[in-house]
């Protein structure tokens, strides 16, 4: 039974992970926490659906979305990013905050508010492996996380890209002065963000459909980046997983004493508790400093 | 690249620079020339380091000129200068603490870098080739300053005589025209510093790279560079040879001053 509660939690954990990674890639190549992560994947999400309502084949529809997260991500980088280079990261944290609202806004604009039906073709069956009951979209999820994980790995530490990114990430200035283009590594960052967010748009909009709550994912990603570390990619996996696990017991727990759930705060107090004894997180580097 | 061999390949006029008020250069002039070893001295806050931040642009000069291989910086910012030849390295270390020598290294190589982002990612077309190609421009780069046994070390990890050295290699890995040393020898040894000063003028022998560098101790400097240019309080007190300056009362008054000619130390 405990071990059903934990893998369940484990599995649902998976959902933070995605929409945590989206996080962290940013972070590692600019220094800033993108608010805007959690409008990213409601807008992804919406376009994809809006599409998929329109009858385009979903295949197509998910080629369609890319590119267009390719051009959002282009103009980021010119009408955002490039003009506040080399600022404070609390002036580029607060220009994500005003970008948040402003995808959101142009989104429901353009596609209307109304909560969508996501199909996936994945069934949210249950099945029953060794005696415990799983769900069958939650292990979609995680293979689906886990093919994010091994790639985005891949590419941050093997290919040429990749260290560029890594230098940026840990020197600024050295980097430009050796002649790495900082704003091409901006927009292939912000484009793979932006695929991270369609992955984690379409578990999140199959699960709870396509709605505005989604951009709400973002303060949910909040306490797994400060317990895996902001610039770490197994770490928002893992500690993706370790919250999803945590809210599960505790849930389970607590229902023997209370009646009613604890875990829509848990993971926030589980946050308060590495910020005390584990400022960086379980993977995180020390604190950047920028100039 | 038919440009006549006698012109300098890096002209300086009237640069001045200034932060808040406080006047960092005024009106510095001078040039070097192709495949020279041209030192900068000059006591601590003379601008030496501004200077060679003018020169590879990481700041814009208020006023003056600076004309680098024939082309005047205008709109240049210090992407351009890295791509039009020019190699730094750092007075405090600028290495990417965090990532390992040989990585360092091939970061060092981006702006060499030919193929797409989609060739990189999915390893096709150019991306094989020119993998193959920095590898072994790494390769030739770690047997030449001698960091066979840290390739796979962080930077962070190692002594700071060592991460000199991988700054140097950074710097070289895309076979620069023009190569900034910002204190190359700072905090080392004597036998380190001999070291490194080998590594100096082999670069420049080999190579035939120019180099400007910053040091402070004179004897090294003496011996290496064949001109040398006496920076204080950001202005330009003396320009020639090491005897010359060696012998010029304003730079034995400013700078030699504090130590005995005879003697050369630092100053701290």
């Amino acid at each position: 039974m405990l071990i059903e509660v934990l893998i369940n939690g484990l599995l649902a954990g998976v959902m933070y992970s995605s929409v945590a990674l989206g996080f962290v890639l940013i972070y590692k190549a600019s220094g800033v926490f993108n608010f805007a992560q959690g409008a990213m994947v409601l807008f992804a999400a919406l376009t994809y659906v809006t599409l998929v309502e329109k009858g385009i084949w979903s295949g197509f529809a998910i080629v369609i979305v890319l590119i267009v997260m390719v051009i959002c991500a282009c103009l980021i980088e010119r009408l955002m990013l490039r003009p506040l280079a080399n600022r404070d990261p609390l002036v580029l944290f607060m220009a994500t905050l005003g970008l948040s609202f402003v995808i959101e806004g142009v989104a429901q604009l353009a596609m209307g508010t109304d909560v969508h039906i996501l199909e996936l073709g994945i069934e949210d069956g249950i099945i029953e492996v060794d005696g415990m009951f799983l769900s069958t979209f939650d292990l979609f999820a995680t293979a689906m996380a886990g093919v994010l994980l091994v790639v985005l790995s891949f590419m941050f530490n093997t290919t040429r890209i990749g260290i560029s990114l890594r230098a940026v990430a840990d020197d600024v200035v050295a980097a430009q002065s050796i002649g790495i283009q900082l704003p091409r590594i901006w927009r292939i960052v912000w484009s793979v963000a932006g695929f991270v967010a369609l992955a984690a748009g379409l578990l999140w909009g199959a699960r709870q459909g396509v709605q505005f709550a989604l951009t709400l994912s973002a303060l949910k990603a909040l306490p797994v980046l400060i317990i895996g570390g902001f610039s770490s990619i197994p770490g928002a996996i893992i500690a993706g997983l370790l919250v999803g696990a945590a809210e599960n017991l505790a849930d389970f727990y607590a229902s023997r004493f209370i009646n009613g759930t604890v875990s829509t705060w848990f993971a926030y107090v589980l946050a308060l508790v590495f910020l005390f004894f584990r400022p960086t997180g379980l993977f995180g580097e020390r604190d950047i400093v920028r100039v | 690249m038919s440009r006549s061999l006698v012109e300098p390949i890096l002209q300086l006029r009237d640069v001045s620079l200034s932060f808040k008020g406080i006047r960092a250069l005024s009106n510095v002039s001078f040039d070097v020339a192709r495949g020279e070893i041209r030192a900068l001295i000059g006591p601590n806050g003379a601008g030496k380091s501004s200077l060679l931040n003018v020169i590879n642009r990481i700041y814009r000069a208020d006023k003056g000129e600076v004309i680098f291989d024939g082309v005047r910086f205008k709109g240049v910012g210090a992407r351009g200068a890295a791509r039009l030849g020019i190699s730094r390295t750092f007075q405090h270390n600028a290495l990417f603490q965090r990532l390992s020598v040989l990585d360092n290294i091939l970061a060092g190589l981006a702006r060499k870098a030919r193929t797409t982002f989609i060739e990189n990612a999915f390893r096709i077309g150019r991306d094989r080739e020119e993998r193959r190609r920095f590898a072994a421009r790494a390769e030739e780069l770690i047997a030449f300053l001698g960091l066979e046994g840290y390739v796979d070390q962080r930077v962070s990890t190692l002594p700071y005589g060592v991460q000199k050295r991988v700054d140097l290699a950074r710097a070289l890995g895309p076979e620069p025209k023009l190569l900034l040393l910002d204190e190359p020898m700072a905090g080392m040894n004597t036998g380190e510093k001999q070291q490194m000063a080998r590594f100096v003028s082999d670069v420049n022998e080999r190579f035939g790279t120019t180099i400007v560098l910053i040091e402070h101790d004179i004897g090294i400097v003496m011996d290496l560079a064949e001109r040398i240019v006496v920076l204080d309080y950001g202005r330009t007190i003396a320009d020639g040879p090491p005897q010359e300056v060696r012998s010029n009362p304003d730079v034995i008054a400013a700078y030699l001053g504090v130590d005995n000619e005879q003697d050369p130390g630092h100053a701290d």
